[in-house]
């Protein structure tokens, strides 16, 4: 017991700048993660707690377009993003819409109960198996550090996303509406805008993210139905750390994490950099409730 | 004077004290098994109860998964690895459990963390203490959980053991449900109630006429705290093993929040219903799957998964369509009934 203590002799070696850079891409990931949920909070003003398990949902769905349909994988990455945008875009339809005037407290309980409900049709639906694609992308070597393909993939495709989107959200006029009801919600139906449709663009635009960060995730995690529940409480935690609905605070924030993650990880073990990344998260917003970088309300 | 309220009180009390007679004599050679269903509501409606202490002030917390599990481990390894008799144990996991409930508990009143902001803070702790108990696998087992070691035959009021007399567990948790509704009833009655009614309608409002609102939300997080990890405690003396996923993390946080969201979180016996509610269904769904081979045969393992499916759907309708749940609802429409 705590013979952890004797291995915490972190020097800048070669495994802590390994360790430091695969935070950095972990950071692509979870910054991608963060992104869609925090449009949808800064938009509509709910908490999906079921985010994560709609990235389960379109990693299952990938999986069933490979390995049981045959198609070819990006055709399968495609029909995932779409898939996962509709599920969105019914999520909001179905669920959020008739609790909208609820207190919020009930808007982020409900998609609590999508939650179990996406949990346990994936488990019926394929079992408590862990799976995966099979695909191996081997990895490229710095001297003695090796990162995996996957992971820089990932990194790169979640930089690409973003900046994607931050296009779509300043050039186009559905972008700028969406900015616009994020600032001002009562103001806007007043200037014509739809704020109903706006809703269900949001939402599905959320999707598509959650979708994006599905394909993403095949190429690195193993699928299970409880994968939701690993990935979930640090996405609310980048999130609520940057500033619930601040795009640009929740991409610092994951920088800030995953680095806790993965330097703790190394020089510990895994569940203490966890826990650590945790325990600073709420001394954090002991501090400054606000988040690192919201504004003061 | 004896009202009519007394009366069904005092039925009420009757029955559950001859329970065990009842339930033997209806299913005689299988009465240990629902007398376990029986416990298992019991406890699980104690906890329910303990968390509609703060959940109906506005303080939705996911954090009294952590207050659980704090309550079973520190028991379990105090007993374990100090051979310190729950007597004392719990006693301590309560006090850790209050400890920890007030440190998180303080900065969120005082910087004013509410709402989301305070579900998603009370969240975080959760994963913090499940991955603490999970990191700390030498001593607790991590993911596999662990036991508490038995003491002569397990049944012992030293080791506060009483697993396998099934009829001494059910009086042992039906006075613990019993209290716990006591304590439910002195809040409601107290001073300190109608102060946090305020402070969640209205926190400045409720400031500026006098009510200290970090001082009165502490008293009860500390309260409610206490509750959760006591029976956690008890959970783990009767099931004689705890792991983190039955007792401790966001799993457990979710479903206390939800079976009291169903049950009604405004009501004294709103959190008993949602225990009753969540455990038979779970239970009837599990052996009415395993009993009817076509539906077995068609699900297969995947079955398990059955009930946690027809929950969540129905805390979807239940929210939407029952804010108040199904204790609530129905006491309304009772109330307008009455009414001319």
């Amino acid at each position: 017991m705590f013979g952890f203590f004797s291995s915490l002799d972190c020097s800048l070696d070669v495994f802590f700048v390994e360790a430091l850079l695969n935070g950095v891409l972990l950071a692509g990931l979870l910054a991608l993660l963060a992104l869609g949920l925090n449009l949808i909070f800064g938009v509509i003003d709910v908490v999906w707690i079921c985010y994560a398990e709609l990235v389960m949902v379109g990693m299952y769905a990938i999986f069933y377009f490979v390995q049981v349909l045959g198609l070819p994988l990006p055709l399968a990455f495609l029909m995932g993003i779409g898939l996962v945008a509709c599920a969105g875009t019914i999520l909001h339809y179905l669920v959020i819409r008739p609790v909208l005037d609820q207190p919020p407290i009930n808007q982020l309980l409900v998609t609590g109960g999508v939650l179990f409900l996406l949990q346990a049709a994936a488990t019926m639906a394929f079992g408590i198996e862990f799976r995966n694609l099979g695909i191996r992308l081997g990895s490229v070597n710095f001297g003695d550090m090796s990162f995996a393909w996957s992971r820089i993939i990932t990194f790169a495709v979640a930089l690409g996303a973003m900046i994607l989107l931050w296009q779509f959200l300043t050039r186009t006029y559905i972008g700028t509406a969406i900015r616009a009801i994020s600032q001002d919600r009562q103001i806007m139906p007043l200037m014509g805008v739809d704020q109903k449709k706006i809703y269900l663009a949001t939402s599905a635009i959320g999707g598509g993210l959650a979708g994006l960060a599905a394909c993403l995730m095949v190429l690195q995690y193993d699928i299970y139905p409880q994968i939701g529940l690993q990935f979930g409480p640090l996405v609310f935690m980048i999130c609520v750390l940057g500033g619930l609905g601040n795009m640009v605070g929740g991409f610092v924030a994951a920088f800030i994490i995953a680095q806790f993650i993965t330097i703790g990880g190394s020089c510990v073990a895994t569940e203490w950099g966890y826990a650590i990344a945790f325990l600073f998260f709420m001394l954090v917003i002991f501090v400054r409730p606000q988040g690192l970088f919201g504004a003061k309300s | 004077m004896i009202t009519q309220k007394h009366i069904s009180w005092a039925i009420g009390l009757a029955v559950l004290l001859v329970l065990p007679l009842i339930i033997k004599q209806i299913f005689p050679g299988t009465d240990r098994y629902y007398l376990h269903l029986v416990i298992q509501i019991l406890i699980w409606a104690f906890i329910y109860t303990g968390w509609s202490m703060m959940g109906r002030f506005g303080l939705t917390s996911l954090g009294h998964g952590a207050f659980t599990g704090i309550g079973a481990y520190v028991t379990v390894m105090l007993w374990n690895f100090a051979g310190i008799t729950p007597w004392i144990g719990i006693p301590v996991a309560m006090l850790v459990a209050t400890i920890a409930g007030v440190l998180v508990g303080y900065p969120c009143f005082r910087m004013r963390i509410t709402g989301h902001y305070f579900a998603l803070l009370t969240l975080a702790f959760t994963e913090f203490v499940r991955l603490c108990i999970v990191g700390l696998r030498d001593w607790t087992g991590g993911s596999l959980g662990t036991q508490p070691a038995r003491y002569g035959d397990g049944l012992s009021l030293y080791a506060m053991q009483f697993e396998p007399n099934r009829v001494l567990a059910y009086y042992i948790v039906l006075a613990i449900w019993l209290v716990g509704l006591i304590i439910w009833v002195k809040v409601d009655r107290s001073m300190d109630r109608y102060a946090l009614d305020a402070a969640s309608q209205d926190e400045d409002a409720a400031a500026s006429v006098g009510i200290n609102v970090t001082r009165e939300k502490l008293k009860i997080t500390a309260l409610s705290s206490a509750m959760c990890a006591f029976g956690g405690a008890i959970y783990g003396q009767y099931q004689m093993y705890i792991g983190p996923d039955t007792i401790a993390g966001l799993g457990v946080s979710l479903n206390i929040v939800f079976a009291v969201i169903a049950g009604g979180i405004w009501s004294l016996f709103g959190p008993t219903f949602g225990a009753v509610f969540t455990q038979v269904l779970a239970e009837t769904l599990r052996v009415g799957l395993r009993g009817s081979e076509t539906l077995s045969k068609l699900l297969g393992q995947s079955a398990l998964a059955l009930d946690t499916f027809i929950y969540g759907l129905l805390l979807v309708l239940f929210i939407i369509y029952m804010p108040k749940g199904v204790v609530g609802t129905l006491a309304e429409r009772w109330k307008r009934k009455a009414r001319p």
